[in-house]
């Protein structure tokens, strides 16, 4: 029972009934001029809406070729499932067809848990009951009962308005289907929908399509996730959708209040969430006005358009954007860096280039100057020696070799300095020419010759068959073996020395050592006697002399001539030292 | 000794011990010799005596050894006697620019009165059939 209400509240109803009076001979006079079952459904389910608040209301046509009651036309039901709307007729005991042979009109309650009536694979069209059922019917009675259905959700009675509508709508249906076939009216409609809503389920954007009160009438599979309570029916859920609806609507009625015109869109920013995942889902719904011919609204269709993407795509972006810069401003403050540096560099460049020239000038100078007095000493002392100022003693004689020896032994010096020097300071130019690096032993022997016959120790040579002709600098070749076979004569007392060279193809070079029977190396010195100015022992009491750089100035040489001097061996057990260079000398 | 007179040379070196180290064995090795301290008075004696050779050292005070050597060479009455450069400057490139000079041979100090007398009787066997 609806509660009763007050006299004022009646009065005003009177009269509003008085104008849908009105209004519903307005409708008969339209249906008369309508030969379109769907139209003519579809305009008195509105009306039903609009002047007896009837909000959800479906109307059905008994098929009587495959025995089904179809919908033809809904309001504020889903399209789709007026469309799919399909009911056997099998089941006499089923309120919807018990409903088609009733006399008047029928209270359905809901029948099951869930409340759904009619329930067809597309859902239950009009939700939770109850539902009048109201039976149409034509001028003409029938044997099989009433042509279709009107049913409502709305408990029963009905207002005499309503009762009167569903005369009015069943005969007019009555006398268009007695012109031709339903079926095959109904059929054609049925597929220009089922395309159109083929089409709009498969754009996964969601679509919504309202009318000009704002109710919904259409949505696809996408909005429907959004606006329908999912089967599981969760409280958050339901407020999800409620919140969804609130927005929409809010939006929805900008559109209708505001003065969007004919052809325009109206964009607007809409926070939705995801009922199942309650995930925030920023949407840009995008509307737009569909008149009629008149040019009156009769709906709005709005495409909301996920902008999560969109928006995630502009915080990478940003992101990126960001990274770049610190990248951009990083490598340009490291190029700055770099530049500092590089001048900083250059200038250094400049000041240990100007330093080494300075040095290798003050050496030459120093070489310059020592050889001067040198010169003299030398000189005088041989020509003592020559008998110039006549005959010697023999011990004056003695001594004056003593001084002889001392003054070349201090040439030696300046001469190995110079050398260093001039390695270093670049200005010891490579001469490359073609020779055999057998033909050189002889000349190393040749040359050392008066040490090798005071020394009383045998030197063997062992050349390399077919003699290894190679390109390089023939004259520092044969000093750095000079270098070493002096060595080998300081530093032994007893056996013999060894120089062997050999050719070794695969990686084209060639190898001169130099082996003794001498005092021997201990490992840990290995690295320390190519440094300069160093022996294995440094102390001043030092037994063997020299000046320590001769080692130095072979290690340079060779360097310079592309290869390396190694050596082999272990205190007390003779040393063997190796010049390697390769074939072709580096330019 | 025959009725030739033996070669005259000429030292050129600023410094006395040297000089005169040269100058003693080169007579105790029988040549005539002549001395001078600098690259003028090198000119000076050259034109004067017209030597048989020149040892001239390169670094002089004034004019040096290479200009001399330059300005002899330059000369035709002076162009045929061969110089010995005589230097201390071991460096690369020393014996180039004495090269570049006109000297006609290079000879490094310290150099045993010896080997130069050596140096100048090769020098001499070689300029004398000119």
């Amino acid at each position: 029972m609806t509660p009763r209400q007050p006299a004022r509240s009646l009065s005003r109803a009177t009269v509003a009934s008085s104008r849908d009076a009105v209004r519903l001979e307005l409708l008969e006079s339209y249906l008369i001029h309508q030969d379109d079952v769907a139209r003519c459904a579809q305009s008195s389910l509105e009306w039903l809406a609009r002047h007896a608040g009837v909000r959800r209301s479906i109307c059905l046509i008994v098929d009587r070729d495959p025995g089904t009651l179809m919908g033809v036309a809904g309001y504020g039901v889903p399209a789709e499932d007026v469309d799919l709307f399909a009911w056997p007729l099998a089941d006499p005991r089923d309120p919807l067809v018990a409903a088609l042979s009733a006399s008047g009109n029928v209270a359905i309650r809901p029948a099951r848990a869930n409340g759904e009536v009619g329930r067809t694979s597309a859902g239950a069209p009009l939700g939770a009951g109850p539902f009048t059922a109201i039976p149409l019917r034509g001028a003409r009675e029938r044997q099989e009962g009433a042509l279709g259905l009107l049913l409502l959700r709305q408990a029963a009675p009905v207002s005499p308005d309503i009762t009167w509508l569903a005369t009015v709508l069943g005969q007019k249906l009555d006398q268009i289907l007695g012109r031709g076939s339903l079926s095959e009216e109904v059929r054609k409609l049925r597929r220009e929908r089922s395309l159109l809503f083929t089409i709009i389920n498969s754009v996964t954007d969601p679509i919504i399509v309202t009318d000009q009160t704002g109710e919904t009438v259409l949505m696809n599979a996408p909005a429907e996730e959004l606006f329908t309570v999912p089967s599981q029916q969760e409280e958050s859920a339901e407020r999800s959708v409620q919140a969804n609806d609130a927005h929409f609507s809010s939006f929805i009625s900008g559109m209708l209040l505001g003065e969007t015109g004919p052809g325009e869109i109206r964009r607007g920013e809409i926070g939705l969430v995801n009922p199942t995942t309650s995930e925030l889902i920023p949407v840009e719904a995008i509307a737009g006005k569909v008149l009629t011919e008149s040019g009156e609204l009769t709906a709005v269709v709005t495409i909301l358009h996920d902008r999560r993407e969109a928006l995630e795509r502009a915080r990478l972006y940003e992101q990126l954007k960001l990274a770049s810069d610190g990248l951009q401003a990083r490598v340009h403050a490291a190029a700055t860096e770099l530049a500092t540096q590089n001048e900083l560099l250059r200038r250094q460049a400049i000041e240990l280039e100007q330093a080494s020239r300075l040095k290798s000038q003050f050496l030459a100078n120093m070489s310059h100057e020592f050889r001067t007095p040198l010169n003299a000493i030398l000189g005088y002392t041989h020509m003592l020696l020559n008998g110039v100022a006549g005959d010697r003693t023999a011990a004056a004689k003695r001594q004056l070799q003593r001084i002889d020896s001392n003054g070349r032994h201090l040439l030696t010096i300046i001469n190995e300095i110079l050398d260093i020097t001039r390695i270093e300071a670049g200005k010891m130019p490579i001469q490359l020419s073609a020779f055999n690096v057998n033909d050189v032993v002889p000349e190393v022997m040749a040359e050392l010759d008066p040490v090798i016959s005071r020394s009383k120790l045998s030197v063997a040579p062992r050349l390399a068959p077919d003699g290894p002709l190679v390109h390089s600098d023939r004259q520092k070749v044969k000093q750095i073996v000079v270098n070493l076979l002096s060595n080998a004569l300081k530093f032994t007392h007893q056996g013999g020395i060894e120089i062997a060279v050999q050719y070794d193809a695969p990686p084209g070079t060639v190898s001169i050592s130099v082996s003794d029977t001498g005092i021997g190396i201990a490992p840990e010195h290995h690295e320390r006697i190519f440094e300069d100015f160093r022996q294995v022992d440094d102390s001043p009491s030092r037994q063997y002399g020299g000046t320590g750089l001769g080692l130095a100035i072979c290690g340079r040489l060779a360097t310079a001539l592309g290869g390396r001097i190694t050596l082999g061996s272990n205190l007390g057990q003779g040393s063997t030292f190796t010049l390697t260079i390769p074939v072709d000398a580096p330019q | 000794m025959t009725s030739e007179p033996a070669p005259l040379i000429l030292v050129v070196d600023d410094y006395a011990d040297a000089r005169e180290m040269y100058a003693e064995y080169l007579r105790f090795c029988g040549f005539r010799v002549a001395e001078a301290r600098n690259g003028n008075e090198a000119l000076e004696q050259t034109f004067a005596l017209k030597p048989d050779l020149i040892l001239m050292d390169l670094s002089l005070p004034g004019m040096d050894g290479w200009e001399a050597t330059r300005q002899l060479k330059a000369d035709e009455r002076t162009r045929h006697i061969p110089v010995v450069a005589l230097t201390g400057h071991a460096l690369a490139g020393a014996s180039e620019g004495a090269k570049k000079a006109g000297c006609d041979s290079f000879v490094t100090k310290p150099c045993l009165p010896d080997d130069l007398v050596v140096e100048v009787r090769r020098m001499l066997s070689l300029t004398k059939p000119t």
